[in-house]
Formats: C-alpha cells, structure tokens, sequence
C-alpha cells in the first residue's frame, strides 16, 4: 500500500510548481550569500577624534589608528560634547578623546592618558571596536617607549611574556570556515522540517485528508509515505551542500561524508517527524506556519549558530541540550573542521536518535484518523 | 438489556440511540435507524441539522458520545478500520487529488483499498469507458469541470467494491444534465448490490430514494418512503414535506 503513497507523494512533489526549484535555489542563496554577508568580523568602524593636544604624537596616534583599516575617521570635533552628538546622529561609533598636554606629560614621563568611549547600542560591536582599539593603543605604548628610551638599559631588561597564539583547526579564524557547515544544518532544518509542516495541513484544508482517513490506510504508512520524499530531499540539499562548500569555499570535511551522512540521516527524521507531528496538531496553514517560526526561532538561538552555549546561562544550556540543531550543528563543525569520527561522535549520536525515535513515534501516534 | 446489537445480514446501517455532543451542544440527538441491504436512502435535513455528523460517525471519523452503530456489520466504534475498509465516501468537498491525474487518483484509492495492480489496470480501463473519460485519462483532475469531477469522485468511491457508499451532497453545484447521469451512476451502483446512503437537498433527489429520513435539530423526525411521507404529510411534493418538517427547527441554520 505505501508504494501507492509514495508515488503519489513523488508525483505531486515533481508537479508543484515551486519545489523543485526550492530543492536547488534554496542552498545556493543560503551558501553562497550569507557567508559572505553575515560575517563577525567587525570593519569601517566610524571613529571620532577629539583631539585637545593637537601634537605630533597625537596625529601620529590617530593615523596609526586610521592605518589599521578597522577604523574610519568620520569626525573630528572640538568637544566630548561635540563628539557625543555625533554619536547621537549616528555618524560616529566610537570616540577618541586626547587630553591637552598628551605629548608633554608623555615626554616628562608621567605618562598620558587618552579616553575611550564606544556606542554599545549593539553590544558586540562596542565591545569589539573598544578591543581593537586598546591593543592599538598598547601597540602606541610600546613605540613610545622606543622612541623615548630607546638606548636605556632597564627597558631592554624588563622581563616580558611574549604570546605565542596558535588557532587550531581553523588557522585563519576564518569566518567563512566555521559558518558554512552549520549553514548546511540550517538548510536541512528549513527544508526537512518546514515542508513536512506543511504538507499533512495542506490536506486537511484541501480535503484530500478526509478522503485518507475514511479508508483504511494504516496511521505508520500514511506518516511513512509522507516522511520518506522529505528524506531523500534532505540528501539531496545536503549533497548540494557539500558541492558548494567545495567549489566556492574549497571547504573539505578533515572527517569522512559518510559520517556526516549518517547523522544527516538521523537528523532529517527528527527534524521531519517534528514537522509532522506540528502538521498534525494544527488545523489551518497559518497555525502550522506560526508554530514552525516559534521552534525554528528557539532552535536557531539556541543552536550556538552565533553564540557559543557555554556563555549561556544554565538554564538555557538546558534547553539547548534538547534541541537537535544545536547537536547537529557540533557534529557538522567537528566532522568539517577537526575531522572528528562516529565514536568521538556518540554522544549527539545517541541524543539525535533519542530525538528521532521521540518525534516520529508522537507524529504516528498524534496522526488521528477519527476525532 | 442487550448491550450489544444483534447482526443482521440484511440490515446494512443499524444505529441505536446514536448520540454527538460538542460541549453542550448536541449535534446528533439519540438518533435509530436501520438502512436495508441494497436500498438508496435518503438523509434529508436543513443546514445545521447534524446530517454531516450523523454520516461522519458511521464512516468512523467521528466518534459517538452515545449509542451504538453498526455498519456492514462491524461496530462503529470499536471496529472503526474494518467499517471504512467495507464502505466508500464521497464528502461535501471534493476531495480527490487536484495534481494527480485521472487514472492516478484511481490507482492510489484502489491501491489504498488493497487492490491489485492488475485489477485496477482493468478496472480503469472498463471505467473510462464506462463515463466516457478516455480522453480525460491523462489530465490532471484540477483542470476538469466540476460535473467531470463529482462523477469521477463517486466512481472512485466505488471502485473497491464496498458494501456501501456514503454521500454527502454529492451533486451540490451541478447542472440538472450531469445531476441526472449522477444519479443513473447511482442506480447502477445499487444493481450492483451496493447499497447507497445520500444526503442532498435538492427534493426532486429525494424523490428518487427508497426511503428517506428527515433529520431536524440533531433528532429523526420522519422516516418512510416518499410515497407514504407525502401521504402522511398530506403533501404533493417531498418539497412540502420537507418544509412542514424544517419550519419546526429552533436551531439556526449556518
């Protein structure tokens, strides 16, 4: 009986008019233009100069900053006051402010002070830019301290620790490296959990289900037929995927495809029996479409897709633990980047198949044929 | 008491006290019935009158709050698989697959009902024929006209040979021409040995059951052939019956 189904399901997949072409567009948009967009690299920061010194040190720290290319001068204002305003109509960031007598107190010796101040609306730009900022400034210092005493015996004896940073698997901190595997995971999760969402409410407002459950289908062959395309669409996307994340970004898993198969395997059916089970709670489009957003929304956020779960707080660590994306999202970066097996894998294994077993037996069981 | 119904091979609908409360609404009020073996009959009623809910739960979709069913000879309630393997259905809406195409929808609900692919090939075949489809064949069910698609719809509801078919308003929105090659589908059904319960509200439909009942308020109010309904009534037309009856409903129509 499930080879009747399943034609059917095939054929009605291939004649709508829009998925098809959903299965190939959809992966080129998110990989080949997020990436690109959507990046944590912080840029063209707009910088203001308050500069009460107007000295030779004082130029020289403001060029300094300027040749660092993270920083663009967009204002030079007379006052804090001044510089605030700037602030304020958004055309500064970040203000720079050099007291007078900056190069005389530095030459004397006692040393200069400047101050800093970052527009911290967005959070993680203020912080950033104050970041950048500072250790140009520690970099200022130590020119200084150079150019001032450049010949003094104590200053070439003063013990310092000198940082030897290495940054493994991803050498480059590579914006790019870390963010198309995870993007993969957010295409299956669109594709395999929204379509599945919308297709058994698609019949109840058509019809079309009554027809179903006035005949004896069984409730396990009706979901079976229903969950199988989106599987093999699933690996479809993903092989797309990997396509391009090969050929635009050169990005090879360090670990085998066959890993990430089997967990995109496990992870389709759970993402797919969640839309299911959201298709068959759900009596209108609208319903379906509305709670869809709400879990892609929670697992998105709590997917460490841009913010690592160990920063979060307890109980949202928790929440993170049950949700699949986040588990893929791990097995997805460590698989491309650290090139890690199946058995370093077996915890999210275990947790993606407890995921899967529990939405697809709650999408066969919540499949009501009677009311 | 006997708590459950006895069979009765030549009874093919027995409803006892058949009951559907939504909260404190009763849609389907204790209502008795039996539907002989190879009858058409008719289940007239206005808007609202709880027609749909009655046939809904002797297809097994809905389940009772109270009373007992018995359809084709299993309990409506507790043997609701076996009860829709034995019965087809044709709903109010149209509800066959707009992008499969003729043959296809065919060969999904005969693959549903368990037949063959032989058999169904055939039974295509000599079906096609029959409507004088064949050039409709291959075309998707969407692009038909609606006449196309009601006598698709109920030859689909037939295919697998069941005991009985339920119709809901099957010719609602149809012009009198393919109303009336409906209904010689109906006969021919009935010839069959399939019997033929019909909901409609066109009268002159009624005149053409066995028996027909008249549902008002969730409650069976009369319940005869239309020859002894008319008499009964002291009525020319069904129609006349029809409107003594429905004047009563306190209920609303929607």
């Amino acid at each position: 009986m499930i080879k009747f189904l399943l034609k059917k399901e095939f054929k009605q997949l291939i004649r709508n008019p829009f998925l098809p072409r959903m299965i190939f567009i959809f992966p080129f948009m998110v990989l080949m233009v997020f990436p690109w967009a959507a990046s944590y690299e912080i840029k063209n920061l707009n910088l203001s100069v308050v500069d009460n010194d107007h000295s030779t040190y004082s130029r020289e720290l403001t060029q300094k900053i300027i040749s660092s290319n993270y920083f663009k001068l967009t204002n030079v204002s007379p006052t804090y006051k001044k510089a605030l305003k700037s602030i304020e109509k958004d055309q500064s960031d970040i203000i720079l402010e050099i007291p007078a007598n900056f190069e005389k107190n530095l030459t004397n010796g006692q040393g200069g002070k400047v101050m800093i101040s970052a527009n911290a609306v967005n959070g993680m730009k203020g912080g950033i830019g104050m970041t950048y900022l500072s250790s140009i400034l520690v970099d200022f210092n130590a020119q200084v301290i150079q150019e001032l005493m450049p010949s003094s015996p104590g200053a070439a004896s003063v013990p310092t620790i000198e940082l030897d940073s290495q940054y493994r698997f991803n050498p480059h901190l590579n914006y790019r490296v870390f963010m198309v595997p995870a993007l993969m995971v957010m295409l299956l999760t669109m594709m395999c959990g929204f379509l599945p969402a919308i297709s058994i409410v698609f019949e109840k407002e058509l019809g079309t289900m009554e027809q179903i459950n006035v005949s004896p289908v069984p409730r396990l062959t009706f979901i079976l037929a229903k969950l199988i395309p989106f599987w093999i669409i699933g690996f479809i996307v993903i092989s797309i995927g990997f396509l391009i994340a090969w050929a635009v970004y050169g990005l090879i898993p360090a670990g085998h495809f066959s890993t990430i198969y089997l967990f995109a395997a496990i992870y389709i059916l759970t993402v797919s029996g969640l839309g299911i089970v959201i298709s068959n709670y759900a009596s209108t489009l609208q319903q379906a479409m509305f709670i869809v957003f709400f879990f892609l929304m929670l697992f998105i956020m709590l997917s460490g897709l841009y913010t690592p779960i160990d920063s979060m707080p307890e109980w949202a660590k928790w929440i993170a633990a049950f949700n699949p994306l986040k588990h893929f999202m791990e097995v997805m970066r460590s698989v491309y980047l650290k090139g890690s097996n199946t058995f370093q894998l077996a915890k999210p294994l275990m947790a993606l198949i407890g995921f899967a077993v529990f939405f697809n037996t709650w999408a066969v069981l919540s499949y009501r044929k009677k009311n | 008491m006997n708590n459950t119904i006895q069979h009765n091979p030549n009874k093919v609908i027995i409803a006892e006290n058949l009951t559907k409360r939504f909260g404190r609404f009763t849609a389907v009020d204790n209502i008795s019935f039996e539907v002989e073996k190879g009858e058409i009959f008719g289940f007239l009623g206005a808007n609202g009158a709880g027609k749909t809910t009655a046939m809904r739960m002797l297809c097994g979709l809905s389940i009772p709050t109270g009373g007992k069913g018995l359809v084709a000879g299993y309990d409506i309630g507790s043997q609701t698989e076996l009860v829709k393997k034995s019965i087809g259905y044709m709903s109010q809406k149209f509800s066959l697959y707009d992008d499969l195409k003729v043959w296809e929808n065919i060969e999904l609900f005969g693959g549903i009902y368990g037949l063959k692919d032989k058999e169904i090939k055939t039974k295509t075949d000599d079906l096609m024929k029959v409507l004088n489809f064949e050039e409709e064949r291959d075309k998707l069910v969407g692009s038909l006209p609606l006449g196309f698609k009601q006598k698709l719809a109920f030859s689909v509801s037939i295919f697998h040979n069941p005991k009985l078919v339920f119709l809901d308003e099957p010719t609602g929105g149809v012009d009198p021409i393919t109303r009336r090659q409906f209904w010689e589908l109906i006969y021919d059904a009935t010839s069959r040995g399939i019997t033929v319960f019909v909901t409609t509200h066109y009268m002159d439909e009624a005149e053409y059951c066995n028996r027909v009942s008249i549902m008002v308020d969730g409650k069976i109010e009369a319940l005869d052939s239309p020859k002894n309904l008319k008499s009964q009534f002291n009525a020319k037309s069904m129609d006349e019956v029809f409107q003594q009856l429905a004047r009563k409903s306190t209920r609303k129509a929607d």
